[in-house]
């Protein structure tokens, strides 16, 4: 029964577009579908290998500076980007796992920090080469219509998030989990750490950046604090895994459910919506104090919270 | 035939010499205990025969082949595990899932190495406790845990880091026994130890370390009745 839980709500989304959502619901869940994407590429190397990361911004601004510059410079469609994706941020995550991954735990996660915001200020000063502060804009998208954008996003989501199953019953799995849990304790097991933390970063790399080419072609314009920003991107991915469950299979999905409607209603509130930043941290304490394994992990917890007093066990 | 030759090593933290010079050789089949006072370089030298630090001075060699370049993951490829001084279980895996993770390095695929783990838990008696997340094992069985672990590498070689240190009488007897069944399986053993009992039932030979350098070497007998060792223990004996 569990088994098919997976496909019964990969079904029912596929069927929400035919029963006549508005478009901007259409466009909501475009963004949810396209954050858990993001959320189950982080969780890969931060949850289940421990290698938290605060700059996963730079991945998916790379992912869609690729496809806007296969745009810009070739004149081909930015659907490519897609496909460019892969070998480009496998390329970069090697190059950031040369750099980062012999840093532990807290150097780690400043080191990435690091690295998002220097891309973002390259990408603001190679104008030449990324139109800089100007951004790429699409000047035709494929579709008017959302519906399409949906069931692409959908697709890949569904693709990410079997890849993930798949990782993490592997024999990779087992090997991130350990690597997380004792570093040297992995090693003298005979597990080469540098090169599982470099896999986790790759396949991490590459799946936001999926989603970064997928935000080009769907937004139809990026600039370098659109899609390099460090509140906006890097810091709420961390965000949707938290709030979701680290190091679960559904907790990037949840996370990002929250995240993306608690930004759309807190956005839309008069003179508090300017403050949505200040209200995600309160959440993020919240969060770590009393649902430490965030909600996908710790719902029997949230369960016990509402239910009535007389009728627990 | 040694499986294990150290030959002058030395190894400094800036200009703290931890080790100094030391060379000894562990034959096939046999249990070395490695014994010395608190702070006498027993961990460092383990450390350095399993890769973590490479050595200031001197060599290691295992089964014929240089070893002291080589890393951690290496080096238990090539067949030698190690333990740890303070317990380092993969805390959130449970135990079965710490020992599949380990036996992953010899198994092809996910069923082998599950079937390797459940055969090495049954026989240092862990097997009862596979499901239970080892972050709430008693540390007599995260002791046993970490040999499981390390045996599921399917060694030719085990160091095992005061494995005892903090056992009640029971579940020393216990380990004791699980050693001699280790070795009855034609594993080659290296002990740091302090509980005397025990390192005189189980050792062949005993190397004694003081101030990172090697005192005496020797089988139980000699080494307990060794001069240089008794003073490194007990003092240097005073003229009344």
């Amino acid at each position: 029964m569990k088994r098919f839980i997976p496909w019964m709500i990969f079904a029912i989304l596929c069927v929400l577009p035919l029963i006549g959502l508005s478009t901007y619901a259409l466009h909501i869940l475009v963004l949810v579908i396209m954050w858990s994407i993001i959320g189950m590429g982080w969780n890969i190397l931060g949850g289940y290998c421990g290698q938290v990361s605060f700059g996963h911004a730079a991945f998916f601004g790379m992912g869609a500076y690729t496809a806007g510059l296969l745009y810009f410079h070739l004149g081909i469609t930015a659907w490519w980007g897609l496909l460019a994706c892969v070998p480009v941020l496998t390329l970069t995550s090697l190059v950031i796992g040369y750099i980062c991954l012999r840093l532990r735990g807290a150097y780690f996660a400043l080191a990435t920090l690091a690295l998002g915001e220097v891309l973002r200020v390259t990408a603001e000063n190679l104008v030449k080469f990324t139109q800089g502060d100007l951004g790429i804009m699409i000047k035709q998208r494929t579709w008017v219509d959302k519906t399409w954008y949906f069931y692409i996003i959908l697709l890949i989501a569904l693709g990410t998030f079997i890849l993930v199953k798949k990782v993490i019953e592997s024999k990779w799995g087992y090997y991130f989990v350990a690597i997380r849990e004792d570093q040297d304790a992995a090693e003298s097991m005979g597990i080469n750490t540098t090169l599982y933390k470099t896999i986790a970063l790759c396949l991490s790399g590459t799946l936001t950046g999926m989603a970064g080419a997928f935000y080009m072609n769907y937004m139809g314009y990026i600039d370098p604090t659109v899609v390099f920003p460090l509140y906006d991107i890097s810091i709420v991915t961390v965000m949707v895994v938290m709030i979701g469950g680290v190091a679960t299979y559904w907790g990037p999905l949840i996370g990002a459910l929250i995240m993306v409607f608690l930004a759309e209603v807190i956005r839309s509130m008069p003179k508090i919506g300017a403050a949505h930043q200040t209200l995600f941290g309160v959440l993020l304490i919240f969060i770590i104090m009393y649902l430490p394994n965030g909600i996908g992990g710790d719902y029997r917890k949230l369960l016990r919270l509402f239910k009535p007093k007389g009728a627990s066990s | 035939m040694s499986l294990l030759e150290i030959r002058g090593v030395s190894k400094h933290f800036g200009g703290l010499a931890a080790l100094t010079d030391v060379s000894y050789e562990v034959n096939k089949g046999e249990i070395l205990s490695l014994i010395g006072p608190n702070g006498a370089g027993k961990t460092t030298l383990f450390n350095v025969v399993n890769g973590f630090y490479a050595p200031t001075h001197g060599e290691v060699f295992f089964k014929g082949e240089k070893v002291s370049h080589l890393k951690p993951h290496q080096i238990c490829k090539l067949g030698m595990a190690r333990t740890f001084q303070v317990v380092r279980p993969l805390q959130r895996m449970t135990t079965l899932d710490n020992v599949v993770a380990s036996a992953f390095l010899r198994a092809k695929g996910k069923a082998e190495a599950r079937e390797m783990a459940l055969e090495n838990l049954r026989f240092t008696g862990l097997y009862e406790d596979r499901d239970v997340v080892s972050k709430g094992l008693p540390l007599g069985k995260r002791k046993k845990l970490e040999i499981t672990r390390a045996l599921a590498t399917q060694p030719e070689m085990l160091l095992l880091d005061e494995s005892f240190a903090g056992l009640n009488p029971s579940e020393q007897n216990d380990l004791v026994e699980i050693i001699q069944k280790v070795r009855k399986r034609g594993i080659t053993i290296m002990v740091i130890e302090h509980h005397m009992k025990v390192i005189m039932a189980i050792s062949d030979r005993i190397v004694v370390l003081n101030y990172g350098q090697k005192i005496a070497e020797g089988n139980p007998k000699e080494i307990g009745s060794n001069p240089l060792v008794i003073e490194a223990y007990l003092g240097e004996a005073m003229d009344a």
